[in-house]
C-alpha cells in the first residue's frame, strides 16, 4: 500500500525535482520503485507475447513483434551488420526499458521521468562502456587500443596530438555524452512541463482567470505531445549509439 | 564581483552560448538530410537513421552547456 502510494504520489515540495526523500530502508525512494516497475513492465512486455508464440499472432503479439523487428533491423542489422544477432540481448531490452523509464514522464499520476536522475543513465553508459571495450579486446586482442588510438595514415609527428585526442574522445567523452544526452533531454522536458503547468495553476488561482490561463495550458498540452516523441527518440538514440560503439570496436579502422 | 552574481551570470551565458553552435549544426544536418531524402526517396530510411545519429552528436554540445548551467546555478544557490 505504501509502495503504491509512492508511485502515484504528488510532490509537495518543488525541490523533489532534484532530490526525493527515501521511504523504505536502504534509501529506496520513488525513483527506485519506478525503476523496478519499469523493469517488471519490460519483462512482461517481452515475456508474455513470446511465451507461446502463435503462427497467427494476437494483436499484442503483432505489436511487440513489429517493435522488436524495428529494433532488430534499423538498429542491429543496419549498424552492426551480419553479427548483430550476438548483441540483441543488450539492444532490445535496453530500448524497451529506456522507453518505459522515459514514458513515465507523461504517464498520468506518475509524471516523473526516471531517467532524469543522473544515476540511471550514468550507470547504463558505464555498462555500455565496459561492453564496447570488452568486445574490442575480444575481437582484436590488445591491439584494439592501438587500432583505436592510432588512426591509419597519420604522419608520425602528429601522433603526439592525435593519441590524447582520440583517447579522450573515445574512452572519456563517449560514455559521458551518452549519459548526459539522455539525462539532459529528460530533465529539460520535465522542467518545461513543470513550468507550464505551474504557470497554468498559478494563473488560474491568482490571475485574471479565463483570459490568462489557457495560454500556458495550451503550451503544456503541446509539450506533452512533444515529450512522447522525445521519449521514443531518446530511447532509440541511446540504443543506436550503443550499436554504433559496439560496431566501432568490432573492426579495426582502415 | 560578487561570486554568486558571477556564478549566475556564468550559468545564463554558458547555456546561451552553448546553444548557438549546435543550433546552426542541427540545421545543417537536417537540411542536408531532407535534401538527400528528396533526391533519393528509396534511401529515406537509412538517411533518417544517419540524421538522428548526426543530431545526437551535435546536440550533445548544447546539452553539456545545459549541464554547466545546472552546476553553476547550484554554485550560486
Amino acid at each position: 500500500m505504501m509502495v503504491w502510494a509512492q508511485i502515484v504520489e504528488v510532490p509537495e515540495d518543488i525541490n523533489h525535482l532534484f532530490d526525493w526523500p527515501a521511504v523504505l530502508p536502504w534509501g529506496i525512494n520513488r525513483v527506485v520503485l519506478l525503476t523496478f516497475l519499469a523493469t517488471i513492465l519490460t519483462f512482461l512486455f517481452l515475456y508474455i507475447p513470446f511465451r507461446k508464440p502463435r503462427i497467427v499472432p494476437t494483436k499484442f503479439q503483432a505489436m511487440v513483434e513489429s517493435l522488436v523487428e524495428m529494433v532488430r533491423n534499423t538498429i542491429g542489422k543496419e549498424v552492426i551488420g551480419s553479427e548483430s544477432a550476438k548483441y540483441e540481448w543488450l539492444l532490445i531490452p535496453m530500448f524497451f526499458w529506456l522507453f518505459f523509464l522515459n514514458i513515465f514522464e507523461i504517464t498520468p499520476f506518475i509524471n516523473f521521468p526516471v531517467t532524469s536522475r543522473m544515476a540511471i543513465p550514468a550507470f547504463l553508459a558505464m555498462f555500455v562502456w565496459v561492453v564496447f571495450i570488452f568486445v574490442g579486446i575480444k575481437k582484436q586482442g590488445l591491439k584494439y587500443f592501438i587500432n583505436t588510438l592510432v588512426p591509419p595514415g597519420v604522419p608520425a609527428p602528429l601522433l603526439i596530438l592525435i593519441i590524447p585526442i582520440e583517447f579522450i574522445s573515445v574512452f572519456l567523452i563517449r560514455p559521458i555524452s551518452l549519459a548526459v544526452r539522455l539525462f539532459a533531454n529528460m530533465i529539460a522536458g520535465h522542467m518545461m512541463l513543470t513550468v507550464f503547468f505551474l504557470t497554468t495553476s498559478a494563473y488560474f488561482v491568482l490571475g485574471p482567470k479565463l483570459i490568462a490561463f489557457p495560454v500556458p495550458f495550451a503550451f503544456a498540452v503541446v509539450i506533452t505531445a512533444f515529450e512522447v516523441f522525445v521519449s521514443v527518440l531518446q530511447a532509440f538514440i541511446f540504443t543506436l549509439l550503443t550499436a554504433v560503439y559496439i560496431e566501432s570496436s568490432l573492426h579495426a579502422e582502415h | 564581483m560578487d561570486p554568486q552574481a558571477a556564478a549566475l551570470l556564468g550559468a545564463g551565458l554558458s547555456y546561451g552560448l552553448a546553444a548557438i553552435g549546435p543550433g546552426i549544426g542541427i540545421g545543417i544536418v537536417v537540411g542536408n538530410a531532407v535534401q538527400a531524402m528528396v533526391r533519393q526517396p528509396e534511401m529515406a530510411g537509412q538517411v533518417r537513421t544517419t540524421m538522428f545519429l548526426g543530431i545526437a552528436f551535435t546536440e550533445a554540445l548544447a546539452l553539456f552547456g545545459l549541464l554547466l548551467f545546472f552546476i553553476l546555478f547550484g554554485q550560486a544557490g
